[in-house]
């Protein structure tokens, strides 16, 4: 019995220390993981439509959700070998440090604390999302301003930048308040539609998402006035170049195709004017037709084409999710391509 | 010299746990290194930045993280200390009615007990809190004039506001470990030898003063220890409080820890605070134990 007990412990600490050692001593990318495990562990929100949510038939959808496909679609060639992880706000870093996810796509502020070296020691791929934070109140209440929030119960959300901007603002303007914090956005929302609070804030994306649920939509108002720049990225962990650079390039190839014109509909067209065409160098490089942009990075050397056969480029997911047709729309503002005034950008894929 | 061969097993066994206990520290120390975390407490004295909905010593978003972190341990312990009264009366009274002869009483307290330990406290808590409270009309109720007003904001009796998360965690907390007191109490009583009722019945003592002077006495000897550990859950469940809005301990790290990125050191304050107040709730029950068993 004892001897048995004695076995049991030995193998027992065999085995930690064994884990153990995998952990600390593995100083392979992310990248080479994710792909000899044929799956993307993707952490996303799953509660906000439009940019990750679960449809009626089971499945995630949404902007988030479509970064993590074309991720999969560049990494490991297929669109759907992703695992989603819904997640809380203060559990995400968390569950990025400790490896239980590959990547965060989980509207996720980039900010210099998150990605500094002493602060959260994240590295943050693209924007792909220009936010701001504002207030959404019921009409009835007659308030169009922040200035008359004063000394008003404000729902939020524990543990996001969002609490931060909101104790900022009032504190700029001289003004008291009682936050009501919930660690989740749909209690957020419950508190705010059950009138607890006179106002609920969040980034504008996502208070129009949840407006889009309600029964009644048109009687709920985002306030215009934005108080703080929430730029979401998709983010990875830190010092881990091999992986953060192939994500970078994987959002800017997104948005390169949406400047070049092409799209899910005529990408094998455009691959085959690229094949033939020996003039158009530039095309040909970023389909993977000539050069090595893909080796460089550490992915297939057509990974663009994979991944605009996927997902489509970023103007296509984006009229997917929040266009005009969708639950949730958004008008695109800052969030177009530079080439209609807006905000993105594509360096060269050279 | 002989060492006995069961003191050898133990040192074996000893060696080995500590060596396991090792092999995770180690891990922790060289991921954080790896990592570049490493643990420094030095951001506590940095200013907070956030706002509280309540506080019941003065606080203001520029005061320091520690300040903050004190103030929700304060607001914790202010929930967990007004429920512990509240859920031992209730416990009392339910625990003595199942011991009723009364068969109304009997059956009312064995639905509730029977009831409320099915239902998981969050799911009470998130019924208390969105059900209950935030269905309460906007603009006061005042069903007895001035001295009680109730919205799905505050609750004032006698002019003193109290916040409807705060209701809710009371309330919840309050009838969710009531139930497993009343069960504590009911199996006090039941030790209690039989023939101790019926001396006092045929002394001809009442119910009420027999409960009260004869077996109430012999039966607390049995009940403080299963007593203590239902104060203990009551203080660790009061955790939950992040579910209905009250900005306890846990609320207010939670925010720390986003905020500074500091989730270690943040665990460690959180673990500590409620290692002191348990700690703090176990001494003073282990008194009272001392004082009962002497008076026996």
């Amino acid at each position: 019995m004892t001897k048995r007990l004695i076995y049991g412990l030995i193998s027992l600490s065999v085995l930690l220390a064994g884990c153990a050692t995998i952990d600390t001593a593995s100083k392979n990318s992310r990248l080479d993981v994710i792909k000899n495990r044929g799956v993307l562990r993707c952490g996303v929100s799953g509660k906000i439509p439009g940019f990750s949510f679960l449809d009626g038939d089971g499945q995630y959808k949404g902007l988030d959700v479509d970064i993590c496909k074309a991720m999969a679609a560049a990494f490991i060639g297929d669109p759907t070998k992703v695992q989603y992880r819904p997640l809380t706000a203060p559990e995400r870093f968390t569950a990025l440090k400790t490896g239980e996810i590959d990547l965060l796509s989980r509207n996720t502020t980039f900010n210099l604390s998150r990605d500094a070296y002493q602060g959260n020691g994240l590295t943050f791929a693209p924007i792909v999302f220009h936010d701001g934070q504002g207030f959404m109140v019921k009409k009835q209440s007659r308030i169009e301003k922040i200035n008359q929030l004063k000394n008003s119960d404000i729902c939020v959300g524990s543990g996001t930048t969002t609490e931060q901007n909101l104790n900022d603002e009032f504190q700029r303007l001289g003004m008291a308040y009682r936050p009501i914090k919930y660690q989740d956005l749909n209690q957020v929302i419950a508190g705010y539609l059950q009138g607890r609070c006179k106002a609920m804030t969040s980034d504008k994306s996502q208070l129009a998402a949840a407006r889009s649920s309600f029964s009644n939509p048109n009687e709920h108002l985002i306030l215009n006035k934005t108080i703080s720049k929430e730029p979401l990225a998709p983010a990875s962990i830190g010092g881990d170049q091999r992986l953060s650079d192939a994500m970078r390039w994987v959002i800017f190839a997104l948005f390169r195709a949406e400047e070049l014109g092409i799209n899910q509909n005529n990408i094998y067209e455009k691959l085959n004017e690229a094949k033939t065409n020996q003039n158009l160098s530039s095309l040909r490089r970023f389909l993977g037709v000539d050069g090595e942009i893909g080796q460089k990075l550490g992915l297939p050397n057509d990974f663009v084409v994979r991944i605009i056969r996927s997902t489509g480029n970023y103007a296509e997911i984006y009229e997917r999710h929040l266009g005009p047709n969708s639950n949730v729309h958004i008008p695109r503002g800052q969030n177009n391509s530079y080439l209609n005034g807006g905000l993105l950008i594509s360096p060269p894929f050279k | 010299m002989r060492i006995p061969k069961s003191f050898l097993y133990q040192l074996i066994i000893a060696f080995i746990i500590s060596c396991i206990l090792g092999v995770l520290f180690n891990n922790l120390i060289v991921n954080l290194i790896r990592t570049g975390i490493g643990i420094n407490f030095k951001w506590l004295m940095r200013p907070a930045g956030f706002a509280l909905a309540e506080t019941s010593l003065p606080y203001k978003p520029s005061d320091t993280y520690a300040w903050a972190l004190f103030i929700g341990w304060i607001n914790s312990l202010k929930v967990i200390l007004f429920s512990l009264i509240l859920a031992t009366l209730l416990g009392i009274i339910a625990g003595t009615a199942r011991s009723s002869s009364n068969l109304l009483v009997k059956s009312i307290s064995s639905l509730y007990v029977a009831l409320i330990r099915q239902i998981p406290l969050l799911l009470q808590l998130f019924f208390w809190y969105f059900v209950a409270f935030l269905s309460l009309p906007n603009t006061p109720l005042e069903p007895i004039g001035k001295l009680l007003s109730l919205s799905n904001q505050s609750l004032r009796i006698a002019g003193v506001n109290i916040s409807v998360e705060f209701c809710a965690l009371l309330i919840g907390l309050t009838i969710f470990t009531g139930a497993s007191i009343a069960e504590v109490v009911r199996g006090g009583l039941n030790s209690v030898n039989r023939g101790q009722w019926e001396s006092f019945r045929s002394l001809g003592l009442n119910e009420r003063l027999g409960l009260i002077h004869i077996i109430i006495p012999q039966s607390l000897p049995a009940i403080i220890p299963g007593l203590t550990s239902q104060y203990l859950n009551l203080a660790k469940n009061s955790t939950l409080a992040i579910a209905v809005g009250y900005a306890d301990i846990y609320a207010v790290s939670d925010t720390t820890i986003t905020q500074t990125g500091r989730a270690i050191e943040g665990f460690i304050i959180l673990l500590a605070s409620f290692l002191v107040l348990n700690l703090l709730i176990t001494g003073s029950m282990n008194i009272l134990n001392k004082l009962v068993m002497r008076i026996k």
